[in-house]
């Protein structure tokens, strides 16, 4: 049976390498055939905002396409499916009064929005459990 | 079985007029309400938040005056009340100044020396 292994972010896009790093763990664990939880609080239920959009770069040179740039969304989104691809599931939760505040409630559709109960559901459901604070 | 979680908190005021709380004890106290076995461990600038004699009010932008200052010493008291151990490093809160009678009742201090053997007590450690 897979392990499952839990995260709480902190930290919205674009703001430092921990968003990034974090993700790769969360990729590094479903590679490793993990369920993962993540329990977004704060400011990373901006990371599967749903309205994200990716943008040119003049400094760059490069076109909007040719840019690729990131979104976290799609990130999240691409993670959600390796997983589903394996037969395991990333359960991702935004914390609700954190969306509220935030005005950040479009999400992709692999997204759900709950509350400091589910992460401790998760913690006591978890193998391990990260947490990732901002600073 | 619930895990016994300890939760150490080290980056203070880190956005609490904004928030009026510190949103790390306000999950603490969530957390606790939900069930959790918490014990909560103040470091770093985080020990001014047992500071009795706070008074963050009196913020406002232009016309608009907020109402509800954060009192996290208070939310400190009640996380105490609620069965949560809340312990502070005892050499932190020298190293900013303060004295135990500074603090509201409900902190135990601990010394530095103590952290390594807390975080063996416990089945998970949170370091915010």
């Amino acid at each position: 049976m897979a392990q499952t292994l839990t995260f709480l972010l902190m930290d919205p896009p674009y703001e430092n390498a921990r968003t990034t790093t974090a993700l790769r763990l969360v990729d590094a664990a479903i590679r490793k055939g993990c369920n993962v939880n993540v329990f977004a609080y704060e400011g990373a239920v901006y990371l599967p905002f749903a309205k994200q959009q990716p943008h040119a770069n003049a400094v760059h040179g490069s076109d909007a396409a040719q840019e690729d740039h990131p979104n976290p969304k799609d990130w999240i989104a691409a993670l959600a499916a390796a997983a589903q691809s394996k037969g395991l599931k990333l359960d991702w939760v935004n914390c609700g009064l954190c969306v509220d505040e935030r005005g950040a409630a479009e999400c992709i559709p692999s997204v759900r929005r709950g509350s400091p109960a589910d992460f401790l559901k998760f913690v006591d459901a978890s193998a391990n459990t990260l947490v990732i604070p901002t600073r | 079985m619930t895990k016994k979680v300890l939760s150490i908190v080290e980056n203070g005021f880190r956005a609490t007029l904004e928030e009026q709380d510190d949103t790390v004890i306000w999950f603490a106290h969530v957390l606790k309400g939900a069930g959790a076995e918490m014990t909560v461990l103040l470091r770093g600038n985080a020990v001014n938040y047992a500071t009795r004699k706070q008074d963050p009010s009196g913020l406002a932008f232009g016309d608009r005056k907020q109402t509800r200052p954060p009192r996290i010493h208070e939310d400190l008291s009640s996380l105490a009340k609620k069965g949560v151990a809340v312990l502070a490093v005892h050499e932190d809160v020298g190293h900013y100044g303060l004295k135990r009678d500074d603090l509201i009742p409900e902190v135990e201090l601990v010394p530095k020396t103590r952290v390594p053997q807390l975080i063996d007590e416990f089945d998970r450690v949170w370091w915010w």
